[in-house]
């Protein structure tokens, strides 16, 4: 019998159940030019849920309904970051959908259920938890994928995803029961402790490798990577953002519970097995980006190559690891809302902007849009003095702390390898003359280009004031 | 003011950028203006570096430190010795001279060429006085932002081939010192310099990270055989790029030596001074070579840097012989010495070089040696310069090239005479190059119809190549200043060599 308390430790997803209930209400009963209050009303609802997760966060962790649901420290960061990428995608997302006739109530309602798996995933103390969470985010995700219903890219990516989504998850079903029936338990607090206990060792290690695949599979890392690159370029460019941030903020999240929470007695097993898919995505990653023409493939292949990054991190296993990985994960999540931002930022009727050769000459039509998108491409290579060097230089770190300085060394070489491919970005951009006839601007859409730059120019000034944020990952590990 | 005045030096010329770039490609001149005079004002503001600084004291001074991250322990810490000041004032110097190169040069987007200059030029002068290895890291690694843009977009044809080659040659050499830095952090438990200096390492480790630093600064120095990017980013970028490129970028190379190998890994350095040292003598004697047959003056120039580059290696690691060899300390302290006035006086004579082939670029649009000739006939007042400088570039006595070089050889003589023999080569091949190069294009008669109408250089032009020569002869006939506003801190780098890790 849920009691008061469990119901208020739930409450930032409990209220975000009820607005997107309203908000499809809301749909349906409006006018379609009465539209643009609707994307509003959204940006504010993920505004007030960021502001009901840090008001409401307890001094402690604490768990609800019988420790199927944990809000602790590392909940919450992974929480208020998954809703203001989220938030920004709205933001980013409204001139695109409304110039290809998609802007619908559906994106909105959708996006925010996978926000709420997000959220359900992110906070498991159950591996059945967990599951659901998963499920309501990708769920929502294939929807979204198929959203632009007339598409064929769209619909064969949709296909695709769902295929592979659904053999992902029989597969980490699969690895929990084998757990279950090794340990008798499904809490991950309980986990903890049985791990080491069972009489049955070889077939928790083998539910711990379906569990990994899984995992992989959530975060994209090589081999398990097949699903990234047509469903990036195959989704509609709203969509895509939006695949390409918060939900990677949940895989780290459903890698932590499961592998650190859960199975954190295993961690010599699959220390290894991670530094394996590490060097896997690096390499995959970042050698196919190169021959990539498409921007939105491009991105998708730098993904696969970030998660491997994100990995290092994990492959420590300890505090200083998983905050490394944290931090990586927020660092991307931002720098990959702020790429995609700028390509829908440039995106017309008619115009997708999805090629590199789109961007030829950019700084010269639009010096700022250039500008933007270069610190976005230096941080995504690593190059102080923007955020997303300090996040490399802390998962390096952990490597080298766990011993694994080969590890970072591999690191190390494929990021000389992914400078390639984003200074080649920087290049048509800048050194390229325009083609003749195009005419690229920035998005008139004033919320769009404040929000955009304020969002790039974040990655700078967290190049020089990194501390904090890195000091609030470190802190949710202590204790 | 004075408290932080190092900050001033660095984001001054950052900040000054803004407006710069603000002013957008439509007010030229408004960007032009604001660009010069950020540039002067840090040149003043660099030049109250001498009263503050005590040369007499060997200690880092003007020592600015704040938390920077705590939770890890790296602080935003500053400092200079007489060796930064030195360079610190150097950028200052040739951060106007280029900014009023490209004054009409430059005619498309200025603003955004010299917003890069000012930026280039605060982070260059970062990396000069961080004392903190993180610091030092980003500001080395961020200086490759800037000219990156300057070379790609203001380059010549095959400019985006050679700047992404500049780009990620550097860019590869400083990411496994990124790894060894790591590793020594986590030793350590601090970035800062001085920690680092002090901790004890097996000869292992310091084999290990020696070749880290060895990478990314052989790159950067250049030396070979990791020099192929520096013939390519030169002869492709603007003059601007090249002056900026030869006459202080290098130099990062060598300053970089000096802060992380020498004290950090000093008995690794020692064991591999012969490698450092041969590639030293390979880059005077083979690279020397190769100059010589250059048809293109700019690659010329360049691979005459990477020449004289090799003198700067050479008078570092030379040190460890004499210091360890035969414990002859004065001598050591010769060679650093050397290789330090080397370091200064590259910086002039090679931003004066390039300064004078873009004179040249911007009348003719050739960097080709055979489409010149005759040049002092229509050009007098430029082919006094040129000849001036030559010969500082050929290390005649009584200009600033003469010094350091013999210094160093000097020293060497007294480790090895081979190795002083092989040096010395650089003054009949240096001389050589680089007055064949003047021979064909001053000297004869006029072949080409368009060298007959280049008309001689004007006030602007006489006041760059007019400034890069009165700090040639002054450093040449007076060198005492420079090398007293040193020498503390060379002999307490020198001393320093002398304590053994293991």
């Amino acid at each position: 019998m849920p009691n008061i308390n469990d119901i208020l430790i739930l409450l930032p997803e409990l209220y975000l159940v009820v607005a997107a209930c309203l908000l499809l209400l809301l749909d349906a009963f409006m006018k379609p030019e009465q539209r643009p209050m609707l994307h509003w009303l959204s940006v504010a609802v993920l505004l007030v849920a960021i502001y009901l997760v840090i008001a409401g966060q307890p001094p402690q962790a604490v768990t609800a309904f019988n420790g199927m649901f944990v809000r602790d420290g590392v909940a919450e960061v992974l929480k208020v970051f998954a809703l203001l990428t989220t938030a920004l995608v709205f933001i980013y997302a409204k001139p695109y959908l409304v110039d290809r006739k998609l802007f619908l109530g559906e994106f909105y309602t959708l996006t925010i259920f996978a926000v709420i798996g997000i959220m359900l995933l992110v906070s498991a103390g159950n591996l059945l938890t967990v599951y659901l969470g998963l499920e309501l985010l990708t769920l929502s995700s294939y929807a979204l994928v198929a959203l632009n219903r007339d598409s064929r890219l769209s619909s064969e990516a949709a296909i695709k995803y769902f295929v592979l989504g659904a053999l992902a998850s029989g597969m980490l079903l699969y690895g929990m029961s084998m757990v279950y029936g090794a340990t008798g338990t499904l809490s991950l607090a309980n986990l903890h402790g049985a791990a080491l206990h069972t009489g049955m060792p070889q077939l928790l290690i083998f539910g711990l490798i379906f569990m990994v695949v899984g995992i992989g599979f959530k975060l994209g890392a090589a081999p398990f990577h097949m699903w990234i690159p047509d469903v990036y370029q195959g989704s509609p460019t709203a969509v895509t953002i939006f695949i390409g941030s918060a939900p990677k903020l949940a895989a780290f999240g459903m890698a932590y519970r499961l592998l650190a929470s859960g199975l954190g007695d295993l961690s010599q097993h699959w220390q290894l097995m991670l530094a394996v898919l590490a060097v896997l995505s690096l390499a995959i990653g970042n050698l196919v980006a190169i021959v990539q023409s498409n921007l939105k493939r491009l991105l998708a292949y730098s993904t696969i190559s970030h998660m491997g990054y994100l990995l290092l991190g994990l492959v420590n296993a300890g505090p200083e690891g998983y905050a490394a990985a944290l931090f990586y994960a927020i660092s991307y999540a931002l720098m990959s809302t702020a790429a995609f931002g700028v390509i829908l930022a440039l995106a017309r009727a008619g115009f997708e902007c999805e090629e590199i050769d789109d961007l030829k000459g950019l700084n010269q039509r639009s010096p700022w849009a250039a500008f933007l998108m270069m610190l976005v491409m230096f941080s995504l290579a690593g190059v102080p003095p923007l955020f997303g060097f300090f996040a490399k230089l802390l998962v390096l770190q952990a490597a080298i702390h766990a011993g694994m300085m080969w590890l970072a060394i591999v690191g190390a070489v494929f990021a000389i390898v992914g400078l390639y491919y984003y200074l080649r970005v920087v290049k048509v951009m800048y050194f390229d003359k325009p083609v003749e006839g195009t005419e690229i601007r920035l998005q008139s859409d004033a919320s769009v280009r404040v929000v955009l730059s304020l969002n790039v120019l974040a990655l700078l000034v967290l190049g020089f004031g990194w501390g904090p944020l890195f000091g609030w990952c470190q802190r949710v590990f202590v204790g | 003011m004075f408290n932080h005045l190092l900050s001033l030096l660095i984001w001054l010329p950052v900040v000054g950028a803004i407006p710069v770039l603000l002013a957008g490609s439509g007010r030229p001149n408004v960007a032009r203006w604001t660009a010069l005079l950020v540039a002067v004002i840090t040149f003043v503001l660099s030049l109250y570096l001498l009263p503050q600084y005590n040369a007499a004291d060997s200690a880092k001074q003007l020592v600015e430190s704040h938390v920077w991250i705590a939770s890890l322990g790296v602080h935003y810490s500053l400092a200079v010795d007489g060796i930064s000041v030195a360079l610190i004032l150097l950028t200052c110097f040739v951060g106007i001279l280029v900014i009023v190169g490209a004054w009409e040069v430059i005619q498309d987007k200025p603003h955004q060429y010299m917003a890069a200059m000012l930026v280039l030029q605060g982070l260059m002068i970062g990396v000069f006085c961080a004392t903190d290895a993180l610091l030092f890291y980003v500001f080395f690694e961020a200086m490759l932002i800037p000219m990156f843009i300057l070379i790609g977009v203001w380059g010549g044809p095959r400019r985006v081939y050679a700047t992404l080659k500049f780009f990620i040659y550097t860019f590869f050499g400083s990411i496994f010192m990124l790894v060894g830095l790591i590793y020594l952090y986590l030793k350590a438990g601090s970035f800062d310099l001085q920690v680092l200096a002090a901790l004890p390492l097996t000869l292992k480790e310091q084999s290990w990270l020696f070749f880290a630093f060895l990478i990314a600064f052989a790159v950067k120095v250049p030396m070979v055989p990791v020099h192929t990017w520096l013939p390519d980013a030169h002869v492709e970028a603007p003059t601007g790029g090249s002056v900026v490129l030869a006459a202080v970028m290098l130099k990062i190379g060598g300053y970089g030596f000096l802060r992380f190998s020498l004290p950090i890994v000093p008995d690794a350095s020692e064991a591999y001074a012969w490698l450092v040292i041969g590639l030293s003598l390979t880059a005077v004697v083979y690279i020397g070579y190769i100059a010589l047959v250059q048809e293109d003056m700019k690659k010329l120039v360049a691979y005459s840097s990477v020449a004289h580059m090799g003198f700067v290696t050479l008078g570092i690691f030379i040190a460890f012989m004499l210091v360890r060899g035969a414990g002859n300390i004065d001598a050591a302290k010769l060679g650093m010495q050397g290789a330090m006035v080397q370091m200064i006086s590259h910086g002039f004579v090679s931003g004066a070089m390039f300064s004078c082939i873009g004179v040249l670029y911007d009348r003719l649009h050739t960097r080709q040696i055979k489409d010149y000739g005759g040049v002092i006939n229509v050009m007098p007042w430029f082919g006094f310069f040129y000849v001036l400088f030559a010969m500082a570039n050929s290390g005649l006595p009584g200009t600033s090239g003469f010094v350091g070089e013999f210094q160093v050889i000097l020293a060497s003589f007294q480790a090895n005479p081979w190795i002083a023999l092989f040096a010395a080569f650089t003054l009949i091949i240096g001389a050589a190059y680089t007055l064949y190069m003047v021979k064909r294009v001053l000297w004869g008669d006029i072949h080409n119809p368009h060298v007959a109408e280049m008309k001689d250089i004007n006030g602007r032009e006489i006041f760059v190549l007019g400034a890069f020569a009165a700090a040639v002869l002054a450093l040449g006939i007076w060198p005492q200043p420079l090398i007293h506003l040193m020498d503390s801190s060379v002999t307490q780098l020198v001393t320093q060599l002398g304590n053994h890790k293991v």
